[in-house]
């Protein structure tokens, strides 16, 4: 049980760090909250993979949390509007679904810990936690970077999940590629756009 | 040499050296030419069988080891292969009149080298891992980095990335499946998730909304591509299942809803296209309904069901690609393709026009084109499973019939007085009138395709017995 501590810490902190990628509205929170937690999820993974392998996830999702960090820095204010037209939308609300996400993954750890033994219910919790909270998100957006962050939370939530029952490392290292990837079609989708249009002859 | 180096990592870095080496005039040719050749080599060198030319001893080895996992193709993945960059041969020649060819030749070879590598991953599971990527690689397809990016294409990064999960838990599940069959939770649970895996990737309905959207927002031919190469691949991966676990084909309710959504999707896909006033929103539901004929295949209770996907399959490359770039050329002219934009162009355009309609009614199974003997074959193997399923199939191609005459009608409504021209280049000239040819040819003489099917048996043995 002793041995838990550090990875209910780990739940606690990936319930903390996906309500605040749900409600906040500053882009510098969301993508903290993103990188603490991939530290989470870092620490989870290695409960049934070797630190290297677990290693490799950390970097790949602090990657992809520079590069959209790097792109949200350098676009103009007239590109920073908020694109989300949803309703409702306020604070309450969200914290309302997360709310339900919460109710919805107590209830349905222990009956996945019972179908599969030896997952451990921190990882189960935990990966149940940011899958719901990604979806939660998706639902309520539009908005490009928010969007990246739900589709990363959702990776990141199976990756904790998957990692228990799969541990070859081609996976790990697609799964990496594919979280890197998504950091970059989210960056170059927040940028087109942007970038005017120049034709062959202006250029020279 | 092996098999996966020649037809994966080749072509990964070819496309690498086109983006960064060549300019815009050659790129279309060396894209073209890299899967022509890679196409040729298919046809007429087997793999993993040695061949004397001279003194010299020539053996395409079938696999390659990455990472403790395994990337083969057998001597019966030739047929495929050829037909695969056959077919993206086409696409990377013909986006030299798209005015984009750089990008789409370069990304579009690293795409197909992606997707390419999903065959040929073992465990093929790991197929929707090798699909996501190509799917993000997509995405820089169909926006360019001067246009803003629109609802459809973030649906459809959504919806890839969510179908990846699904299907890579899916298999985990199914082998639990295959150590303890009468586990029917176990069962019930594995055959959801694939379900739910599957209705993303296939965009069953009603997850298809970004295709539309995508249509309207993004370059045509890009479309029409992933259009064309996801799908196609998606569906090799399905026949891949189906033919890995027994249960899965021999399970009267699993039939049942792969058939239910495929009729749903051709028969909503054809009747919305007749609906529609747009005509790249006409193509979208166009590629809808085929794909929807595809899923029908899938589900049919019979050991034909491979050389019915695959007659079906081979001429949608053919088809997508003329009409999309027949629309490409179109919406140079008359941008946002609605008919009020459209109308009188088949005096102005008549080849891509043309084109446009030719493969339309392919699509629509019209007789004496591409799509009609795989329409013909699906409709007998149908009517003996259910009458009911093949009514609304045959609904649904009529929709596509009906969207087919009033794109001809719009673009042929001009004024009397008004001169034929041709505007057409060159180059379009020629792309559009070898596909045209091309849909002709597999109307007329459909044993052109028999190689391919031949070489099925072998493919999905336990399928096609």
């Amino acid at each position: 049980m002793l041995l838990d501590i550090p990875s209910w810490t780990a739940v606690l902190l990936t319930l903390t760090t996906s309500t605040t990628i749900l409600i906040s509205r500053d882009w510098r929170a969301l993508l903290g909250a993103l990188a603490l937690q991939y530290l989470a999820a870092f620490w989870l993974v290695t409960r049934h993979l070797p630190l290297a392998m677990g290693s490799v996830k950390l970097i790949a999702g602090w990657m992809s949390v520079a590069v959209l960090g790097m792109t949200r820095i350098n676009l103009t204010p007239v590109e920073d509007r908020d694109q989300d037209r949803f309703y409702p939308r306020g604070s309450a609300f969200r914290l309302l679904l997360m709310g339900i996400v919460i109710l919805v993954s107590a209830g349905s750890a222990p009956r996945i810990e019972a179908a599969i033994p030896g997952m451990g219910l921190p990882v189960i919790a935990a990966g149940l936690l940011l899958v719901g909270a990604g979806l939660a998100q998706l639902g309520v957006t539009n908005d490009l970077l928010r969007v990246t962050l739900a589709l990363l939370s959702i990776l990141a939530g199976f990756e904790i999940l998957y990692a228990a029952v799969e541990s070859a490392i081609l996976v790990t290292g697609l799964l990496a590629a594919v979280n890197l990837g998504l950091g970059v079609v989210g960056s170059y989708l927040m940028t087109a756009g942007s970038v005017p249009l120049i034709a062959p002859e202006d250029e020279e | 040499m092996s098999a996966p180096i020649l037809w994966i990592g080749a072509p990964l870095l070819a496309g690498a050296a086109i983006f960064f080496l060549l300019n815009e005039k050659y790129s279309a040719y060396a894209g073209g030419g890299v899967a022509a050749l890679l196409s040729l080599i298919a046809l007429f060198i087997p793999i993993d069988t040695a061949l004397l030319l001279g003194s010299l001893s020539l053996k395409i080895s079938p696999a390659i080891e990455v990472f403790g996992r395994s990337f083969e193709f057998s001597a019966a993945d030739g047929p495929l292969l050829a037909m695969i960059y056959g077919v993206s041969a086409l696409w990377f020649f013909g986006s030299e009149s798209t005015g984009s060819a750089r990008r789409f030749s370069s990304l579009g070879l690293m795409i197909v080298a992606l997707l390419t590598a999903s065959l040929a991953v073992e465990p093929f599971l790991y197929a929707a891992l090798l699909l996501e990527v190509a799917a993000m690689l997509i995405v820089f397809l169909l926006v360019p980095i001067y246009q803003t990016p629109g609802r459809g294409v973030v649906r459809y990064i959504v919806y890839q990335t969510l179908a990846m999960p699904f299907i890579l838990f899916s298999g985990w599940m199914l082998a639990g499946v295959e150590a303890n069959p009468g586990d029917l939770r176990t069962i019930l649970e594995s055959g959801i998730m694939l379900s739910m895996g599957f209705a993303f990737l296939f965009a069953v309905f009603p997850l298809y909304n970004w295709i539309p959207q995508l249509m309207e927002e993004s370059p045509p031919f890009a479309v029409g591509f992933l259009l064309w190469a996801l799908p196609v691949f998606t569906v090799i991966f399905a026949l891949g299942f189906l033919d890995r676990y027994t249960w899965l084909r021999n399970t009267e309710q699993i039939s049942n809803a792969i058939l239910f959504s495929g009729v749903l999707m051709t028969a909503s896909g054809g009747i919305f296209g007749a609906l529609q006033r747009h005509l790249g929103r006409i193509m979208a539901y166009a590629a809808i309904a085929e794909t929807g004929l595809f899923l029908a295949a899938l589900g049919l209770n019979s050991s034909d069901l491979a050389d019915i996907v695959f007659l079906a399959l081979i001429p949608r490359g053919l088809e997508l690609s003329v009409w999309a770039l027949a629309l490409s050329i179109i919406k140079r002219r008359a941008y946002p393709l609605k008919f009020s934009d459209i109308q009188g162009l088949a005096r102005k355009y008549p080849i891509a026009a043309g084109s446009l309609i030719l493969a339309h009614l392919s699509v629509a199974g019209f007789p004496l084109l591409a799509g009609f003997p795989a329409r013909i074959a699906l409709f007998q193997a149908l009517s003996v499973e259910s009458l009911g399923a093949a009514f609304w199939v045959f609904l649904g191609l009529w929709g596509l019939l009906t969207s087919a005459f009033r794109t001809l009608a719009a673009l042929v409504m001009s004024a009397e007085e008004t001169p034929w021209e041709v505007n057409e280049t060159w180059a379009q000239t020629l792309m559009l009138a070898v596909g045209a040819l091309g849909l002709f040819a597999l109307g007329f003489f459909p044993q052109i395709m028999q190689p391919f099917l031949a070489s099925l048996p072998q493919l999905f043995e336990h399928l096609v017995q």
